[in-house]
Protein backbone atom coordinates (compact mmCIF):
# COMPACT_ATOMS: atom_id res chain seq x y z
CA UNK A 1 0.00 0.00 0.00
CA UNK A 2 2.22 2.55 1.08
CA UNK A 3 4.41 1.52 -2.10
CA UNK A 4 1.53 2.51 -4.35
CA UNK A 5 1.14 5.67 -2.65
CA UNK A 6 4.69 6.93 -3.49
CA UNK A 7 5.32 5.55 -7.22
CA UNK A 8 1.71 6.21 -8.30
CA UNK A 9 0.82 9.85 -9.75
CA UNK A 10 -0.98 11.57 -6.87
CA UNK A 11 -4.96 10.52 -6.57
CA UNK A 12 -7.72 12.30 -8.12
CA UNK A 13 -8.62 14.30 -4.32
CA UNK A 14 -4.69 15.46 -4.27
CA UNK A 15 -5.05 16.76 -8.03
CA UNK A 16 -8.15 18.97 -6.76
CA UNK A 17 -6.52 20.41 -3.70
CA UNK A 18 -3.95 21.89 -6.62
CA UNK A 19 -6.04 23.20 -8.93
CA UNK A 20 -5.19 26.98 -8.25
CA UNK A 21 -1.91 26.20 -9.48
CA UNK A 22 -3.55 26.03 -13.30
CA UNK A 23 -3.44 28.98 -15.60
CA UNK A 24 -6.71 30.69 -15.97
CA UNK A 25 -7.65 33.68 -17.20
CA UNK A 26 -10.83 33.37 -14.87
CA UNK A 27 -8.60 34.79 -12.19
CA UNK A 28 -9.12 38.85 -12.31
CA UNK A 29 -5.27 39.31 -11.73
CA UNK A 30 -4.56 37.18 -14.68
CA UNK A 31 -6.60 38.66 -16.75
CA UNK A 32 -5.66 42.13 -15.51
CA UNK A 33 -1.42 40.93 -16.41
CA UNK A 34 -2.81 40.20 -19.72
CA UNK A 35 -4.48 43.42 -20.36
CA UNK A 36 -1.95 45.67 -19.56
CA UNK A 37 1.11 43.97 -21.16
CA UNK A 38 -1.28 44.17 -24.33
CA UNK A 39 -1.80 47.86 -23.92
CA UNK A 40 2.33 47.82 -22.64
CA UNK A 41 3.13 46.19 -26.60
CA UNK A 42 0.33 48.63 -28.65
CA UNK A 43 1.87 51.61 -26.89
CA UNK A 44 5.38 50.92 -27.80
CA UNK A 45 4.02 50.27 -31.52
CA UNK A 46 2.17 53.59 -31.51
CA UNK A 47 5.62 55.30 -30.29
CA UNK A 48 7.35 53.69 -33.71
CA UNK A 49 4.34 55.02 -35.87
CA UNK A 50 5.48 58.43 -36.34
CA UNK A 51 9.18 57.22 -37.38
CA UNK A 52 8.62 54.91 -40.08
CA UNK A 53 5.51 57.03 -41.05
CA UNK A 54 8.19 59.75 -41.42
CA UNK A 55 11.17 57.50 -42.93
CA UNK A 56 8.02 56.08 -45.74
CA UNK A 57 6.33 59.40 -46.45
CA UNK A 58 10.34 60.89 -47.17
CA UNK A 59 11.17 57.95 -49.29
CA UNK A 60 7.86 58.44 -51.13
CA UNK A 61 7.82 61.82 -51.95
CA UNK A 62 11.76 62.67 -52.21
CA UNK A 63 12.55 58.92 -53.38
CA UNK A 64 12.08 59.73 -57.08
CA UNK A 65 14.31 63.02 -56.65
CA UNK A 66 17.21 61.01 -55.80
CA UNK A 67 19.73 61.37 -58.57
CA UNK A 68 23.71 62.27 -59.51
CA UNK A 69 22.35 65.66 -60.15
CA UNK A 70 20.83 66.19 -56.99
CA UNK A 71 24.52 65.99 -55.44
CA UNK A 72 26.27 67.99 -57.77
CA UNK A 73 23.71 70.88 -59.13
CA UNK A 74 22.59 74.23 -57.22
CA UNK A 75 19.12 74.87 -55.95
CA UNK A 76 16.92 75.43 -58.91
CA UNK A 77 15.82 78.99 -58.80
CA UNK A 78 12.20 79.94 -59.15
CA UNK A 79 10.03 78.69 -61.82
CA UNK A 80 13.16 76.60 -63.25
CA UNK A 81 13.22 72.92 -63.47
CA UNK A 82 15.93 70.30 -62.55
CA UNK A 83 18.99 71.49 -59.60
CA UNK A 84 20.35 70.20 -56.93
CA UNK A 85 21.29 70.67 -53.21
CA UNK A 86 25.23 69.81 -53.28
CA UNK A 87 25.77 73.52 -52.03
CA UNK A 88 23.78 72.64 -49.64
CA UNK A 89 25.10 69.38 -48.90
CA UNK A 90 28.93 71.07 -48.75
CA UNK A 91 27.45 73.56 -46.45
CA UNK A 92 26.03 71.53 -43.76
CA UNK A 93 29.49 69.65 -43.78
CA UNK A 94 31.62 72.43 -43.30
CA UNK A 95 29.03 74.04 -40.33
CA UNK A 96 29.24 70.81 -38.52
CA UNK A 97 32.28 70.36 -38.94
CA UNK A 98 33.66 73.83 -37.19
CA UNK A 99 31.06 73.05 -34.87
CA UNK A 100 32.84 69.83 -34.54
CA UNK A 101 36.25 71.24 -34.22
CA UNK A 102 34.88 73.47 -31.40
CA UNK A 103 32.82 71.30 -29.03
CA UNK A 104 34.54 67.88 -29.81
CA UNK A 105 38.32 68.66 -27.95
CA UNK A 106 36.32 71.14 -25.26
CA UNK A 107 34.13 68.43 -24.59
CA UNK A 108 35.95 65.47 -24.19
CA UNK A 109 38.73 67.21 -21.94
CA UNK A 110 36.10 68.62 -20.06
CA UNK A 111 34.24 65.27 -19.39
CA UNK A 112 37.62 64.04 -18.37
CA UNK A 113 38.21 66.52 -15.55
CA UNK A 114 34.10 65.57 -14.60
CA UNK A 115 34.96 62.21 -14.38
CA UNK A 116 38.53 61.59 -13.36
CA UNK A 117 40.71 65.04 -12.63
CA UNK A 118 38.44 66.84 -9.96
CA UNK A 119 34.90 65.27 -9.84
CA UNK A 120 34.06 66.76 -6.57
CA UNK A 121 35.36 70.07 -6.81
CA UNK A 122 32.76 72.66 -7.23
CA UNK A 123 34.50 73.81 -10.05
CA UNK A 124 33.41 70.22 -11.47
CA UNK A 125 29.80 70.89 -9.72
CA UNK A 126 29.20 73.90 -11.38
CA UNK A 127 30.29 72.64 -14.90
CA UNK A 128 27.81 69.66 -15.07
CA UNK A 129 25.23 71.84 -13.91
CA UNK A 130 25.70 74.32 -16.60
CA UNK A 131 26.32 71.27 -19.24
CA UNK A 132 23.42 70.04 -17.80
CA UNK A 133 21.44 73.08 -18.63
CA UNK A 134 22.77 73.29 -21.78
CA UNK A 135 21.33 70.10 -23.05
CA UNK A 136 17.72 71.56 -22.41
CA UNK A 137 18.77 75.08 -24.21
CA UNK A 138 16.11 75.79 -27.10
CA UNK A 139 18.10 76.08 -30.26
CA UNK A 140 16.82 79.05 -31.83
CA UNK A 141 18.93 80.68 -28.06
CA UNK A 142 22.00 78.95 -29.53
CA UNK A 143 21.22 80.89 -32.70
CA UNK A 144 20.48 84.43 -31.48
CA UNK A 145 23.73 84.00 -29.09
CA UNK A 146 26.12 83.31 -31.86
CA UNK A 147 24.06 86.16 -33.84
CA UNK A 148 25.70 88.56 -30.86
CA UNK A 149 28.41 86.88 -30.37
CA UNK A 150 29.80 86.50 -33.56
CA UNK A 151 27.39 87.71 -36.74
CA UNK A 152 27.52 91.34 -35.08
CA UNK A 153 30.99 90.94 -34.40
CA UNK A 154 32.34 90.29 -37.47
CA UNK A 155 29.38 92.13 -39.23
CA UNK A 156 28.77 89.24 -41.59
CA UNK A 157 26.70 86.20 -41.55
CA UNK A 158 28.84 82.66 -41.97
CA UNK A 159 29.48 79.14 -41.27
CA UNK A 160 31.29 80.13 -38.60
CA UNK A 161 28.53 81.75 -36.77
CA UNK A 162 26.45 78.34 -37.52
CA UNK A 163 29.64 76.83 -36.13
CA UNK A 164 29.65 78.52 -33.12
CA UNK A 165 25.42 78.42 -32.66
CA UNK A 166 25.76 74.62 -32.92
CA UNK A 167 28.64 73.58 -30.89
CA UNK A 168 27.00 75.02 -27.92
CA UNK A 169 24.25 72.40 -28.72
CA UNK A 170 26.51 69.67 -28.95
CA UNK A 171 29.11 70.54 -26.45
CA UNK A 172 27.31 69.23 -23.27
CA UNK A 173 26.00 66.06 -24.89
CA UNK A 174 29.92 65.78 -25.47
CA UNK A 175 30.67 66.26 -22.04
CA UNK A 176 28.39 64.33 -20.47
CA UNK A 177 28.85 61.50 -22.35
CA UNK A 178 32.25 61.42 -22.26
CA UNK A 179 31.82 61.87 -18.46
CA UNK A 180 29.85 58.57 -18.45
CA UNK A 181 31.76 56.44 -20.92
CA UNK A 182 34.77 57.43 -18.08
CA UNK A 183 32.97 56.43 -15.12
CA UNK A 184 31.82 53.14 -16.32
CA UNK A 185 35.40 52.06 -16.95
CA UNK A 186 36.36 49.50 -14.05
CA UNK A 187 38.03 51.19 -11.17
CA UNK A 188 39.85 47.62 -10.97
CA UNK A 189 42.23 48.92 -14.26
CA UNK A 190 42.26 52.33 -13.21
CA UNK A 191 43.81 51.54 -10.00
CA UNK A 192 45.92 48.80 -12.14
CA UNK A 193 47.65 51.44 -13.85
CA UNK A 194 48.20 54.06 -10.73
CA UNK A 195 49.80 51.33 -8.77
CA UNK A 196 52.15 50.70 -11.96
CA UNK A 197 53.46 54.36 -10.90
CA UNK A 198 51.58 56.27 -13.75
CA UNK A 199 50.69 59.69 -13.71
CA UNK A 200 46.95 61.09 -13.62
CA UNK A 201 47.99 61.99 -16.83
CA UNK A 202 49.45 58.33 -18.23
CA UNK A 203 46.15 56.96 -16.66
CA UNK A 204 44.29 59.24 -18.79
CA UNK A 205 45.49 58.65 -21.78
CA UNK A 206 46.77 54.83 -21.55
CA UNK A 207 44.28 53.33 -20.12
CA UNK A 208 40.88 55.43 -19.64
CA UNK A 209 40.71 56.78 -22.78
CA UNK A 210 40.92 53.67 -24.99
CA UNK A 211 38.77 52.21 -22.95
CA UNK A 212 36.25 54.74 -22.93
CA UNK A 213 36.57 55.53 -26.61
CA UNK A 214 33.66 53.17 -28.05
CA UNK A 215 31.61 55.29 -25.30
CA UNK A 216 33.27 58.79 -26.17
CA UNK A 217 32.43 58.30 -29.85
CA UNK A 218 28.89 57.46 -29.15
CA UNK A 219 28.34 60.71 -27.44
CA UNK A 220 30.06 62.48 -30.32
CA UNK A 221 28.39 61.04 -32.92
CA UNK A 222 24.66 61.71 -31.18
CA UNK A 223 26.04 65.23 -31.21
CA UNK A 224 27.10 65.40 -34.70
CA UNK A 225 23.45 63.99 -35.59
CA UNK A 226 21.76 66.89 -33.43
CA UNK A 227 23.88 69.37 -35.21
CA UNK A 228 23.15 68.36 -38.58
CA UNK A 229 19.57 68.41 -38.25
CA UNK A 230 18.91 71.70 -36.33
CA UNK A 231 17.65 74.51 -38.72
CA UNK A 232 17.00 77.55 -36.31
CA UNK A 233 20.64 78.54 -35.11
CA UNK A 234 21.69 79.03 -38.70
CA UNK A 235 18.74 80.98 -39.83
CA UNK A 236 20.29 83.46 -37.73
CA UNK A 237 23.87 82.49 -38.12
CA UNK A 238 24.89 81.99 -41.87
CA UNK A 239 21.09 82.52 -43.66
CA UNK A 240 21.61 80.73 -46.79
CA UNK A 241 22.86 80.93 -50.48
CA UNK A 242 22.28 80.08 -53.95
CA UNK A 243 25.86 79.37 -54.92
CA UNK A 244 28.87 77.60 -54.40
CA UNK A 245 30.79 78.05 -51.27
CA UNK A 246 33.73 80.93 -52.08
CA UNK A 247 36.88 80.80 -51.34
CA UNK A 248 36.03 83.39 -48.32
CA UNK A 249 34.22 81.20 -46.43
CA UNK A 250 33.00 84.19 -44.08
CA UNK A 251 29.99 84.93 -46.00
CA UNK A 252 26.68 83.33 -46.27
CA UNK A 253 26.48 79.50 -46.63
CA UNK A 254 23.71 76.92 -47.35
CA UNK A 255 22.46 74.06 -45.53
CA UNK A 256 20.53 71.44 -45.89
CA UNK A 257 18.09 72.57 -43.10
CA UNK A 258 17.99 75.82 -44.34
CA UNK A 259 17.54 74.83 -47.37
CA UNK A 260 14.04 72.59 -46.75
CA UNK A 261 13.01 75.47 -44.59
CA UNK A 262 12.84 77.67 -47.66
CA UNK A 263 11.96 75.56 -49.97
CA UNK A 264 9.24 73.95 -48.83
CA UNK A 265 7.60 77.15 -48.32
CA UNK A 266 7.70 77.65 -51.84
CA UNK A 267 5.03 77.82 -54.26
CA UNK A 268 6.97 75.78 -57.03
CA UNK A 269 6.28 72.49 -57.44
CA UNK A 270 9.53 71.45 -58.02
CA UNK A 271 11.50 73.64 -55.36
CA UNK A 272 8.78 71.48 -53.53
CA UNK A 273 10.34 68.63 -54.65
CA UNK A 274 13.67 69.40 -53.59
CA UNK A 275 12.87 70.29 -50.03
CA UNK A 276 11.40 66.50 -50.15
CA UNK A 277 14.90 65.08 -51.56
CA UNK A 278 17.00 66.54 -49.56
CA UNK A 279 15.19 65.89 -46.11
CA UNK A 280 15.35 62.77 -47.06
CA UNK A 281 19.49 63.07 -47.28
CA UNK A 282 19.04 64.76 -43.94
CA UNK A 283 17.13 61.76 -42.58
CA UNK A 284 19.67 59.41 -44.16
CA UNK A 285 22.74 61.15 -42.68
CA UNK A 286 21.38 61.56 -38.97
CA UNK A 287 20.05 57.96 -38.88
CA UNK A 288 23.24 57.26 -40.39
CA UNK A 289 24.79 58.59 -37.15
CA UNK A 290 22.87 57.78 -34.77
CA UNK A 291 22.74 54.39 -35.58
CA UNK A 292 26.76 54.29 -35.86
CA UNK A 293 26.19 55.59 -32.46
CA UNK A 294 24.43 53.00 -30.87
CA UNK A 295 26.71 49.90 -32.67
CA UNK A 296 29.39 51.72 -30.88
CA UNK A 297 27.92 51.78 -27.25
CA UNK A 298 26.75 48.08 -28.00
CA UNK A 299 30.25 47.49 -28.77
CA UNK A 300 31.46 49.35 -25.50
CA UNK A 301 29.06 47.42 -23.34
CA UNK A 302 29.79 43.69 -24.56
CA UNK A 303 33.64 44.61 -24.32
CA UNK A 304 32.80 45.52 -20.81
CA UNK A 305 31.18 42.35 -20.20
CA UNK A 306 34.28 40.30 -21.51
CA UNK A 307 36.36 42.32 -19.40
CA UNK B 1 63.32 59.68 -14.51
CA UNK B 2 61.61 57.79 -11.36
CA UNK B 3 64.65 57.32 -9.58
CA UNK B 4 68.05 58.76 -9.75
CA UNK B 5 70.76 56.93 -8.93
CA UNK B 6 71.13 58.50 -4.95
CA UNK B 7 67.43 57.53 -4.07
CA UNK B 8 67.36 54.16 -5.78
CA UNK B 9 66.32 52.12 -2.76
CA UNK B 10 68.76 49.20 -3.46
CA UNK B 11 71.44 51.83 -2.78
CA UNK B 12 70.42 52.87 0.25
CA UNK B 13 69.79 49.49 1.56
CA UNK B 14 70.58 48.92 5.43
CA UNK B 15 69.59 46.27 7.68
CA UNK B 16 66.82 44.24 5.60
CA UNK B 17 63.92 46.12 7.19
CA UNK B 18 61.69 46.64 3.88
CA UNK B 19 58.98 48.45 6.25
CA UNK B 20 58.52 49.90 9.38
CA UNK B 21 54.75 51.15 10.25
CA UNK B 22 53.53 52.62 13.56
CA UNK B 23 50.18 53.30 12.49
CA UNK B 24 48.13 54.91 15.25
CA UNK B 25 45.19 55.32 13.03
CA UNK B 26 43.75 55.55 9.62
CA UNK B 27 40.83 57.53 8.29
CA UNK B 28 38.32 57.94 6.13
CA UNK B 29 36.83 60.95 6.52
CA UNK B 30 35.42 60.77 10.29
CA UNK B 31 35.63 56.98 10.02
CA UNK B 32 38.12 55.47 11.65
CA UNK B 33 39.44 52.52 9.70
CA UNK B 34 42.04 51.07 11.73
CA UNK B 35 44.24 51.40 14.79
CA UNK B 36 47.38 50.57 16.48
CA UNK B 37 49.53 48.77 13.84
CA UNK B 38 53.20 48.44 14.62
CA UNK B 39 54.71 45.63 12.38
CA UNK B 40 58.09 45.15 10.26
CA UNK B 41 58.57 43.33 7.04
CA UNK B 42 61.78 41.68 6.31
CA UNK B 43 63.97 41.99 3.17
CA UNK B 44 62.81 38.66 1.21
CA UNK B 45 60.36 37.26 3.19
CA UNK B 46 56.42 36.75 2.40
CA UNK B 47 54.30 38.70 5.28
CA UNK B 48 50.78 37.37 5.34
CA UNK B 49 47.64 39.76 6.45
CA UNK B 50 45.12 37.83 7.70
CA UNK B 51 41.66 38.24 9.29
CA UNK B 52 37.57 38.76 9.36
CA UNK B 53 36.08 41.10 6.38
CA UNK B 54 36.06 44.39 7.17
CA UNK B 55 39.43 44.04 9.42
CA UNK B 56 41.40 46.47 8.05
CA UNK B 57 43.92 44.44 6.07
CA UNK B 58 43.66 45.53 2.57
CA UNK B 59 43.35 49.23 3.74
CA UNK B 60 46.70 48.69 5.46
CA UNK B 61 48.23 47.09 2.69
CA UNK B 62 46.92 49.62 0.53
CA UNK B 63 49.13 51.81 2.78
CA UNK B 64 52.21 50.84 1.21
CA UNK B 65 51.94 52.25 -1.87
CA UNK B 66 49.72 55.28 -1.04
CA UNK B 67 46.86 53.66 -3.22
CA UNK B 68 44.81 55.42 -0.34
CA UNK B 69 45.57 58.49 -1.82
CA UNK B 70 42.68 57.83 -4.87
CA UNK B 71 40.49 58.04 -1.77
CA UNK B 72 40.02 61.78 -1.16
CA UNK B 73 38.87 61.70 2.60
CA UNK B 74 41.70 59.17 3.43
CA UNK B 75 44.31 60.29 6.34
CA UNK B 76 47.09 58.32 7.82
CA UNK B 77 48.07 58.97 11.66
CA UNK B 78 51.50 57.37 12.72
CA UNK B 79 54.40 56.44 10.45
CA UNK B 80 55.17 53.85 7.30
CA UNK B 81 59.02 53.73 6.60
CA UNK B 82 60.12 52.09 3.47
CA UNK B 83 63.63 51.30 3.51
CA UNK B 84 63.89 54.07 6.81
CA UNK B 85 61.92 57.35 4.79
CA UNK B 86 58.77 57.91 5.86
CA UNK B 87 56.67 57.25 3.01
CA UNK B 88 53.82 59.53 4.17
CA UNK B 89 56.37 62.59 4.47
CA UNK B 90 55.40 65.69 1.93
CA UNK B 91 58.50 65.02 0.07
CA UNK B 92 57.51 61.99 -1.22
CA UNK B 93 56.07 61.44 -4.61
CA UNK B 94 53.63 58.75 -4.68
CA UNK B 95 54.31 57.96 -8.34
CA UNK B 96 57.73 57.10 -8.09
CA UNK B 97 57.52 55.02 -4.80
CA UNK B 98 54.28 52.90 -6.56
CA UNK B 99 57.15 52.50 -9.32
CA UNK B 100 59.66 50.32 -7.23
CA UNK B 101 56.57 48.65 -4.98
CA UNK B 102 54.02 46.45 -7.57
CA UNK B 103 50.82 45.56 -6.56
CA UNK B 104 48.51 43.15 -7.94
CA UNK B 105 45.05 43.03 -6.98
CA UNK B 106 42.23 40.46 -6.30
CA UNK B 107 40.27 40.65 -9.19
CA UNK B 108 42.21 40.16 -12.62
CA UNK B 109 42.97 43.59 -14.03
CA UNK B 110 44.74 43.56 -17.49
CA UNK B 111 44.40 45.99 -19.26
CA UNK B 112 42.82 46.59 -22.77
CA UNK B 113 46.00 45.83 -24.62
CA UNK B 114 47.93 43.07 -25.99
CA UNK B 115 49.87 39.92 -23.53
CA UNK B 116 52.59 41.59 -24.73
CA UNK B 117 51.74 45.27 -24.05
CA UNK B 118 50.39 44.81 -20.79
CA UNK B 119 54.31 43.18 -19.60
CA UNK B 120 55.65 46.28 -21.16
CA UNK B 121 53.75 48.74 -19.83
CA UNK B 122 55.99 49.53 -16.63
CA UNK B 123 58.84 49.12 -18.91
CA UNK B 124 56.98 52.16 -20.99
CA UNK B 125 56.35 54.27 -18.13
CA UNK B 126 59.74 54.14 -16.46
CA UNK B 127 61.52 55.09 -20.18
CA UNK B 128 62.94 51.53 -20.41
CA UNK B 129 65.39 51.76 -23.42
CA UNK B 130 66.87 48.24 -23.52
CA UNK B 131 65.72 45.16 -24.99
CA UNK B 132 61.95 45.13 -24.15
CA UNK B 133 61.20 41.81 -25.61
CA UNK B 134 63.75 39.93 -23.11
CA UNK B 135 62.19 41.74 -20.85
CA UNK B 136 58.88 40.72 -21.00
CA UNK B 137 60.17 37.37 -21.58
CA UNK B 138 62.17 37.22 -18.85
CA UNK B 139 58.61 38.50 -16.38
CA UNK B 140 56.65 36.15 -18.64
CA UNK B 141 58.62 32.90 -17.35
CA UNK B 142 58.81 34.45 -14.07
CA UNK B 143 55.25 34.28 -13.68
CA UNK B 144 55.22 30.93 -14.84
CA UNK B 145 53.15 31.88 -17.89
CA UNK B 146 55.56 32.12 -21.28
CA UNK B 147 54.56 28.40 -22.45
CA UNK B 148 51.19 29.25 -22.73
CA UNK B 149 51.24 32.87 -24.21
CA UNK B 150 54.17 32.91 -26.00
CA UNK B 151 52.35 31.95 -29.46
CA UNK B 152 50.29 34.70 -29.04
CA UNK B 153 51.53 37.72 -27.35
CA UNK B 154 49.97 40.14 -29.72
CA UNK B 155 46.80 38.81 -28.42
CA UNK B 156 44.68 40.70 -26.52
CA UNK B 157 45.06 40.24 -22.59
CA UNK B 158 41.31 39.81 -21.69
CA UNK B 159 41.08 36.70 -23.89
CA UNK B 160 43.07 34.83 -21.50
CA UNK B 161 41.44 33.05 -18.65
CA UNK B 162 40.86 34.18 -14.69
CA UNK B 163 44.00 32.61 -13.54
CA UNK B 164 46.28 33.29 -16.96
CA UNK B 165 44.86 37.19 -16.36
CA UNK B 166 46.14 37.05 -12.78
CA UNK B 167 49.56 35.99 -13.38
CA UNK B 168 49.50 38.42 -16.21
CA UNK B 169 49.19 40.84 -13.48
CA UNK B 170 51.76 39.44 -11.39
CA UNK B 171 54.58 39.38 -15.00
CA UNK B 172 53.55 43.09 -15.29
CA UNK B 173 54.00 43.92 -11.79
CA UNK B 174 57.24 42.00 -11.86
CA UNK B 175 58.77 42.95 -15.56
CA UNK B 176 60.35 46.50 -14.18
CA UNK B 177 61.89 44.45 -11.04
CA UNK B 178 60.49 46.35 -8.22
CA UNK B 179 62.03 45.97 -4.63
CA UNK B 180 58.54 44.98 -3.22
CA UNK B 181 55.06 43.31 -4.50
CA UNK B 182 52.15 43.69 -2.31
CA UNK B 183 49.28 40.73 -3.39
CA UNK B 184 45.32 42.21 -2.25
CA UNK B 185 44.07 38.63 -2.22
CA UNK B 186 45.55 37.66 -5.01
CA UNK B 187 44.08 33.97 -5.35
CA UNK B 188 40.44 34.49 -4.16
CA UNK B 189 38.96 35.11 -7.87
CA UNK B 190 40.44 32.05 -9.67
CA UNK B 191 40.47 28.39 -9.31
CA UNK B 192 42.07 25.96 -7.47
CA UNK B 193 44.75 24.45 -9.50
CA UNK B 194 45.88 28.47 -10.98
CA UNK B 195 45.99 29.20 -7.21
CA UNK B 196 48.92 26.67 -6.60
CA UNK B 197 50.53 28.14 -9.65
CA UNK B 198 50.62 31.03 -8.03
CA UNK B 199 51.35 30.01 -4.59
CA UNK B 200 54.85 27.87 -6.55
CA UNK B 201 54.82 31.29 -7.83
CA UNK B 202 55.35 33.12 -4.85
CA UNK B 203 58.01 31.05 -3.03
CA UNK B 204 59.71 31.50 -6.22
CA UNK B 205 59.64 35.34 -6.59
CA UNK B 206 60.10 35.54 -2.41
CA UNK B 207 64.18 35.24 -3.27
CA UNK B 208 63.99 38.09 -5.24
CA UNK B 209 61.38 40.68 -3.90
CA UNK B 210 59.69 41.27 -0.81
CA UNK B 211 56.23 39.88 -0.46
CA UNK B 212 52.95 41.51 1.44
CA UNK B 213 50.22 39.79 0.87
CA UNK B 214 46.58 39.82 2.16
CA UNK B 215 44.88 36.46 2.26
CA UNK B 216 40.91 35.18 3.17
CA UNK B 217 42.55 31.96 3.16
CA UNK B 218 44.50 30.91 6.20
CA UNK B 219 45.73 27.77 4.86
CA UNK B 220 47.49 30.00 2.11
CA UNK B 221 49.15 32.20 4.45
CA UNK B 222 50.16 29.10 6.72
CA UNK B 223 51.96 27.49 3.49
CA UNK B 224 53.30 30.65 2.23
CA UNK B 225 54.42 33.22 5.06
CA UNK B 226 57.32 33.59 6.98
CA UNK B 227 55.30 35.76 9.42
CA UNK B 228 51.91 36.19 9.66
CA UNK B 229 49.40 39.41 11.11
CA UNK B 230 46.59 39.01 12.43
CA UNK B 231 43.93 41.70 12.24
CA UNK B 232 40.74 41.51 13.91
CA UNK B 233 37.77 44.09 14.64
CA UNK B 234 35.13 43.65 17.35
CA UNK B 235 31.67 44.26 15.54
CA UNK B 236 29.96 43.24 18.84
CA UNK B 237 31.01 46.33 20.79
CA UNK B 238 29.10 48.19 17.98
CA UNK B 239 33.09 49.61 16.98
CA UNK B 240 34.50 49.11 13.33
CA UNK B 241 38.06 49.69 13.68
CA UNK B 242 40.16 47.01 12.46
CA UNK B 243 43.24 46.62 14.79
CA UNK B 244 46.47 44.13 14.64
CA UNK B 245 46.09 41.55 17.28
CA UNK B 246 49.43 39.51 16.95
CA UNK B 247 51.94 39.57 14.58
CA UNK B 248 54.76 37.06 14.62
CA UNK B 249 56.39 33.76 12.48
CA UNK B 250 54.11 32.21 11.22
CA UNK B 251 54.30 28.84 12.17
CA UNK B 252 54.18 30.42 15.79
CA UNK B 253 50.78 32.53 15.38
CA UNK B 254 49.24 29.30 13.97
CA UNK B 255 50.53 26.45 16.41
CA UNK B 256 50.93 28.46 19.48
CA UNK B 257 48.87 31.75 19.04
CA UNK B 258 48.94 34.13 22.58
CA UNK B 259 45.97 36.23 21.95
CA UNK B 260 42.67 35.09 22.21
CA UNK B 261 40.86 36.24 19.34
CA UNK B 262 43.93 34.31 17.13
CA UNK B 263 42.66 31.30 19.00
CA UNK B 264 39.21 31.86 18.42
CA UNK B 265 39.80 32.72 14.25
CA UNK B 266 42.15 30.05 13.68
CA UNK B 267 40.25 27.31 15.51
CA UNK B 268 36.75 28.45 14.41
CA UNK B 269 38.34 28.44 10.85
CA UNK B 270 40.14 24.92 11.33
CA UNK B 271 37.32 23.18 13.39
Amino acid sequence: MSETTTSLPPSSSEEEGLAFLDRSLARPRTLFDLCMSGLCGLFSLAAAVPLFSVLFMLAWRGGARISVALFTELPPAAGMEGGGIGNAIVGSLLVVLIASVISVPIGILGGFFLAEIDPESRTAALVRFGAKMLTGLPSILAGVFAYTAVVLLTGRFSPLAGGVALALLMLPIIMLTTEEAVRSVGSEVKEGAVAMGATQTQVVWHVLFPTALPGILTGVLLALSRGAGETAPLLFTMTFSDYWLSRNPMEPTASLAVLIFNFSKSPFENQKAVAWAASLVLVLIVLTLTIGGQALSRRTATSRSVA
Amino acid sequence: MAMTNEESPRAAAGNGRIFDLEVSALYYDKFKAVRDVVLTMERRTVTALIGPSGCGKSTVLRCLNRMNDLKRTFRLEGRICYRGKDIYAKSIDPVALRRTIGMVFQKPNPFAMSIYQNVAYGLRLNGYRGNRSEKVEQALRAAALWEEVKDKLHASALALSGGQQQRLCIARSIATEPDVLLMDEPTSAIDPIATQKIEDLMRELKKKFTIAIVTHDLQQARRIADKTAFFYVDTAEGDRTGYLVEFGETQDLFEKPKQKHTQDYIRGVFS
